[in-house]
């Protein structure tokens, strides 16, 4: 297994009574609030943790980006990546990702994830999403080309990495006279790419046809389990089975060695209520045409108030019941989570350990049970009952690079 | 005037079987399906309806018809009308329209274009400056207010957005009652739509108050009172860059003027046209 360390990197100090007052913290929530004294702090803080992780034995760190919210202050993973490509030495600095249609210039983007592979001596995976609504509205980028402007600068990005220029590039999206960056990466074919999400069947069927492993973002077990599902099939539909190593799993557990400060830190969990992205409008989180045309009826429904929210707002203690929440001693948290690892089977993990307001000693320490107790522990677990990631198996880095597909039947007849 | 209650609502016009008889069809233009809502005799004018789509009857619409055969097409990708993917401008619209135009061999034609639908009419006018007898706008989107700001749909819900552009929220729930899901799901379509045409710049074209001028026929600017969508420097700014343009205001009015005034609305109009 591929076992990886994550946190938000919430920017905690902020007065959370102003987000209550306000009723939103999120886009429109104002940065006055935001205390660059306190950022300073913690950006260097969440860094030596990350170094910290390194050196306890994490197999990768997990790095994300948001704006206008207090939930999450990296507003760009390839600065953090930079640094990390620099200061630790062995685990895998795993972008999820940079949220392409945010680019203007996908090149550009090629070329910084290139530089991050070279200065890191090949330790990147680069994962891409399409970042949430609210990044839409607030980067000003057009919600109802999302999708489109996703495949097509992730088109752009892999032929920049895998062909040599010049070229150009005249895409609906996307048009470049000159695509030739001297910056290209040094894994080969290219770094690996893997692809979180949520709840949207599209980028699940988009991830299986490309053979990238697919991160469910903390998704309840039934959920993952229909998620595997229908990547299952979908990869089967183009020629291939999939394994453990296209599934990952991303889980919040939070370690101490005594349980009840485990679960009083683990509580913090809740700090990112509401919203995915905190407390927010719905509108704002899936502005028109952001959203699966699909479910646009129940979203609308859930926009005005009519329906439930279609993500679900479960309590803490029946987030905790769920194992969508993990806490307690690293023997409890062990036990929780090789059931939840037979349960879900995936080859790749991330541990979103700490979020919200938790002492920094206790972040440490929640990173060192967690890496040097958990981790071994769970990875043990997982060679026995057959879990290993796309490192282990050396699994093609996408289906362009597959040499072991079977034609589908209906094609072969 | 207490809030009305659905034993009144029978009273609001647009409830109510309209009195004038509309021809429904479904045309193809531009290689899309299109929906179009035709009634009454006399010259003819092309009614472009708001971003947030329009109810199939309004009493404005009959009122209109009584003196002109009144054509109202749902906008392509708009309530019944097949949605151009390629679309990536208003003018893309305005050029649809003008075909529409030609394929219906209706002529000389006005143009009433309501919020949103009037920048398509103000884009047709400048592309075609001699075309058209006369150009209605009523609070037109199109052209960046020199004062204040279109208001942004894309960060507000979507009941809040229609219920801002009017003056009485009495007269809203006239129109909509308590908001059908179906209503909402058309609300996010159309909103769809204004982002696929309109979403950078937001909803203006910093290219059209430069090509205006040319426009040969009488324009009249309509505005309400309390117009919270768009703001009335926007309409002062039409006048400027038409020329032969004057405007006029509608009491207790907010952004839709044909839904909470319809009768005084129709009255200008007409009265604008048939002079």
């Amino acid at each position: 297994m591929h076992l990886m360390y994550f946190t938000e990197q919430p920017m905690a100090a902020y007065d959370a009574n102003e987000g209550r007052r306000y009723g939103a913290t999120a886009l429109t929530f104002s940065n006055k609030n935001f205390d660059p004294v306190e950022g300073s702090r913690l950006y260097n803080e969440y860094l030596e943790e990350y170094i910290l992780a390194d050196e306890c034995g994490a197999d990768g760190i997990m790095l994300n980006e948001h704006h206008n919210a207090p939930f999450c202050m990296q507003a760009k993973c390839n600065v953090f990546a930079s640094i990390l490509a620099a200061v630790t030495k062995k685990v895998k600095i795993v972008l999820l990702g940079n949220p392409l249609p945010l680019a203007e210039n996908p090149i550009r983007l090629a070329e910084e994830l290139a530089m991050i592979d070279m200065i890191s001596k090949g330790r990147l995976v680069s994962g891409f999403v399409r970042g949430g609504g609210q990044e839409q509205l607030a980067t000003g980028v057009n919600p109802a080309f999302n999708r489109e402007r996703f495949e097509e600068a992730h088109d752009l990005i892999v032929k920049t990495w895998t062909t040599p220029g010049p070229f150009r590039w005249e895409g609906t999206h996307y048009q470049h006279r000159v695509v030739n960056p001297w910056a290209v990466p040094l894994q080969k074919p290219y770094p690996r790419v893997w692809i979180p999400g949520v709840l949207s069947k599209e980028t699940i069927i988009w991830a299986a046809r490309q053979r990238y492993p697919y991160i469910a973002l903390n998704t309840a077990i039934d959920a993952t389990k229909n998620i595997w599902k229908l990547y299952c099939d979908s990869a089967r539909e183009v020629g291939y089975e999939a394994g453990p190593e296209n599934f990952g799993y991303l889980i919040r557990v939070h370690v101490q060695d005594d349980e009840e400060r485990a679960i009083r830190n683990a509580r913090q969990y809740m700090w990112m209520q509401g919203e995915f992205t905190g407390l927010a409008h719905p509108v704002w989180a899936n502005p028109a045409g952001y959203f699966s045309p699909s479910g646009r009826r129940a979203f609308v429904e859930f926009a005005v108030g009519r329906a439930k929210n279609p993500r679900g707002s479960p309590t803490f203690e029946e987030q905790i019941a769920s194992t969508m929440i993990i806490a307690g001693t690293p023997k409890q948290v062990i036990e929780r989570l090789k059931m939840l690892i037979e349960e879900t089977r995936p080859g790749i993990m991330g541990f979103w350990g700490n979020d919200g307001v938790v002492p920094a000693e206790d972040r440490r320490n929640c990173i060192r049970l967690l890496c040097q107790e958990v981790m071994p522990a769970v990875r043990e677990h997982g060679k026995k009952i057959g879990l290993r990631s796309p490192f282990d198996v050396g699994a093609p880095v996408s289906i362009a690079y597959s040499n072991d597909l079977r034609m589908p039947a209906a094609a072969a007849e | 005037m207490s809030s009305l209650g659905p034993d009144k609502r029978a009273k609001g016009e647009t409830r109510m079987a309209s009195p004038v008889a509309w021809a429904e069809s479904s045309i193809v233009v531009a290689g899309l399906r299109m929906h179009l809502m035709q009634a009454g005799s006399g010259p003819a004018v092309l009614v472009l309806h708001h971003d947030v789509g329009t109810p199939d009857r309004l009493a404005f619409y009959d009122r209109l018809a009584e003196r002109f055969t009144v054509l109202v097409p749902h906008h392509p990708g708009w309530g019944k009308s097949e949605r151009p993917a390629w679309a990536r401008h208003v003018r893309d619209l305005a050029a649809i329209y003008q075909w529409l135009l030609a394929d219906r061999k209706i002529g000389p034609v006005s143009l009433a274009g309501l919020g949103f639908g009037g920048w398509i009419a103000a884009e047709m006018a400048s592309l075609a400056p001699r075309e058209f007898a006369k150009l209605v706008l009523v609070a037109p989107m199109g052209i960046k207010p020199p004062e204040g700001e279109i208001m942004d749909q894309a960060i507000v819900s979507y009941i809040a957005y229609p219920q801002a552009g009017f003056h009485d929220q009495a007269r809203f729930r006239d129109i909509y009652g308590d908001v059908t899901t179906d209503q909402l799901e058309a609300w996010d379509i159309a909103r769809e739509m204004c982002f696929r045409l309109a979403w950078k710049p937001y909803m203006y074209n910093p290219a059209l108050p430069h090509l205006l001028g040319g426009v040969r026929a009488p324009a009249l600017i309509v505005w309400g009172d309390d117009d919270r969508i768009v703001p009335r420097s926007a309409g002062e700014a039409y006048v400027r860059a038409l020329g032969n343009a004057r405007m006029e205001t509608v009491r207790a009015c907010g952004h839709f003027a044909e839904m909470e005034q319809p009768e005084e609305l129709a009255r200008i109009i007409s009265q604008f046209l048939a002079a």
